[in-house]
């Protein structure tokens, strides 16, 4: 079941990552030696339940009060824009 | 006792040294730092703490002990010991780069939970070490910092991905390092320089702070010199914390009283899917293997051959649970918070420039298949079926711990690899992680215990698995393969 040079670039389109052609290749060469591996799991008559949580465990949840809590300013030290308090970006693409 | 080689010393042997009186931790950490500018060739550290900060530090620690001589009460358990961590772990204004050109520039504002620990513990935080980006690796060669070298072979990968705190400890550059472990990430590289390294039961460490790979997957735990360093520091690390959901709700048991135990009556397993020539473990690597095993049952424990099944499905469900996992947890790297942003018209490009120059291409590899495999379409065929194949790994183990108490084998197939060999092959990377993975998937506890070396000085580690919460069990095995 393999992988075309199409399908590299639809999950790289929702993976968000930009792919040249010299990468397209060498991704879909890997990803289709992994597979053809992974397929072995296609034939096993696997178990009942899948396994959502390795150790039971059930929401734990808190009361609805402020707790400690990160200031704006740390938050927005590591940005690479900043204005108004807020995270700066470039524009989204207009009729996208 | 030598003063010039306290960074040579096992925790214990420098708390044994600090109590007597015989050394400082101003003087240890001031060794500890001369070790760490000598062996700059491993490329262990990615970045040390400045020389003023760890002395003033040291010289606290020292003015805390002075003080106590008279009071009953005990010191902080590791005061004044100089500790590393492995670079995805957020130490306060202080780098996490987890390895990549994506966070190169970071600097963290918070602690995680077990630096919060550490330091309540009275530990010196020394510096953070190299590892494969993002975790993702079995060498440590994927790092954007470039590979750590094996101490015992520097031709040699160090395992990976903790192998700057694995080669960090074997090179004596600290008494001991955290590392985090999401399929043998501790284990390997601990059998590979030929240190001890536990990966805790899933859930038993706090994960808040830890860059993450995997989530159900992931542990943090101790590298060490010695058995009872590491179940030391295991007492220190664990426990319940509010701040990550699924950290277990479990008393932490005082690790270091399973170390006397001895082996007597203890029925260990021998998983026959681990062991042997045809699982293409090499053959010296074996022999070490098989010498330990003889001594555990020349020491009174009952040797069993057991059946773990799913083996062979393994490797094929981790790497889509932790790929897919993985690419849930990367999404966060879009160069719009923190981390590499690429110069971009729009945001769109944005995204895309910024995650394809910010990652290497083992950790493109790992979201392109974690992507694929979460995608409509394919998500029945592959992650749905790898979760159910996860539970019959889990049962596997539940069953084969009626029978035994703990199980051991192998930590890898074969002795430190050759820097470059594997790097252009993931498939072999990934299948020799045969034996380490199958315990995240289960959450189960295991350690590596240094068991020997090759004819040519390449370290080989044993594995102790044993049940979830219970390793006691396994301290009590490692102790004995130690003595």
């Amino acid at each position: 079941m393999a992988i075309s040079d199409e399908e590299i670039l639809r999950i790289a389109k929702l993976a968000h990552i930009r792919l040249d052609a010299a990468d397209v290749e060498k991704y879909r060469r890997d990803l289709n030696g992994i597979l053809n591996y992974i397929d072995t799991l296609k034939t096993l008559d696997a178990c009942e339940e899948p396994t959502t949580h390795v150790i039971s465990t059930t929401s734990r949840l808190r009361e609805d009060k402020v707790e400690d809590v990160l200031p704006v300013e740390k938050v927005l030290e590591n940005a690479p824009a900043v204005e108004d308090g807020q995270f700066r970006v470039p524009k989204v693409l207009e009729g996208e | 006792m030598a003063q010039n080689s306290l960074n040579k010393l096992t925790i214990h042997q420098l708390l044994d040294a600090f109590r007597r009186g015989e050394a400082t931790s101003e003087e240890a950490v001031g060794q500890t730092l001369s070790a760490i500018e000598q062996r700059r060739d491993l490329n262990a550290f990615i970045s040390v703490e400045a020389r003023q900060n760890l002395l003033d530090a040291a010289r606290k620690a020292d003015k805390i002990r002075a003080s106590r001589v008279d009071k009953s009460s005990e010191s902080p358990p590791l005061l004044g010991v100089p500790i590393a961590l492995k670079d995805n772990i957020c130490v306060r204004d202080g780098a996490v780069t987890a390895g990549s050109r994506m966070l190169a520039n970071f600097v963290s504002p918070y602690d995680a939970t077990v630096v919060e620990k550490l330091r309540q513990a009275g530990a010196i935080i020394v510096g953070k070490t190299n590892m494969d980006e993002f975790s993702m690796g079995s060498s440590s060669e994927t790092s954007y910092f470039g590979p750590v070298k094996n101490p015992h072979d520097p031709t040699r990968v160090a395992g990976g991905s903790s192998g700057g705190s694995a080669a960090a400890v074997a090179s004596m550059q600290c008494a001991a390092a955290l590392g985090s472990d999401t399929g043998g990430s501790i284990r390997q590289p601990a059998a590979f320089c030929g240190v001890v390294g536990v990966k805790p039961t899933y859930g038993r460490v706090s994960r808040y702070g830890l860059v993450a790979f995997a989530s159900s997957l992931d542990q943090i735990g101790p590298m060490t010199r010695s058995v009872e360093d590491a179940a030391l520091i295991l007492e220190v690390i664990c426990g319940e914390d509010p701040r990550d959901a699924t950290s277990a709700q479990a008393t932490v048991p005082r690790f270091r009283d399973a170390l006397t135990g001895g082996v007597e009556g203890l029925k260990i397993g021998i998983p026959r899917e681990y062991m042997g020539a045809t699982r293409g473990v090499d053959a010296q690597v074996l022999s070490r293997v098989e010498a330990a095993v003889a001594k555990l049952k020349d020491a009174g424990a009952e040797l069993l051959e057991v059946s773990l099944p799913h083996t062979e499905y393994a490797v094929a469900t981790y790497y889509l649970v932790a790929t897919a996992e993985a690419s849930s947890n990367l999404a966060r790297f879009d160069g719009v918070r923190y981390g590499h942003r690429a110069e971009a018209a729009n945001l769109d490009e944005m995204y895309e420039k910024s995650r394809a120059e910010g990652f290497g291409s083992e950790v493109i590899r790992r979201i392109m298949l974690g992507t694929y495999v979460l995608s409509s379409g394919q998500l029945g065929q592959y992650y749905s079926k790898a979760q159910q194949v996860r539970t019959c790994i889990r049962q596997d183990f539940d069953r084969v711990f009626d029978e035994v108490d703990a199980l051991v084998s192998p930590v890898a197939p074969t002795a430190p690899f050759l820097i470059g060999e594997r790097i252009d092959d993931p498939l072999t990377m990934y299948l020799a992680d045969i034996f380490t993975i199958s315990a995240n998937l289960a959450g189960i506890p295991g350690m590596s215990v240094p068991c020997g070396e090759t004819d040519a000085g390449l370290p080989v580690g044993l594995q102790i698995l044993a049940p979830a919460f219970d390793e006691a069990t396994m301290f009590r095995v490692a102790a004995e393969v130690e003595r």
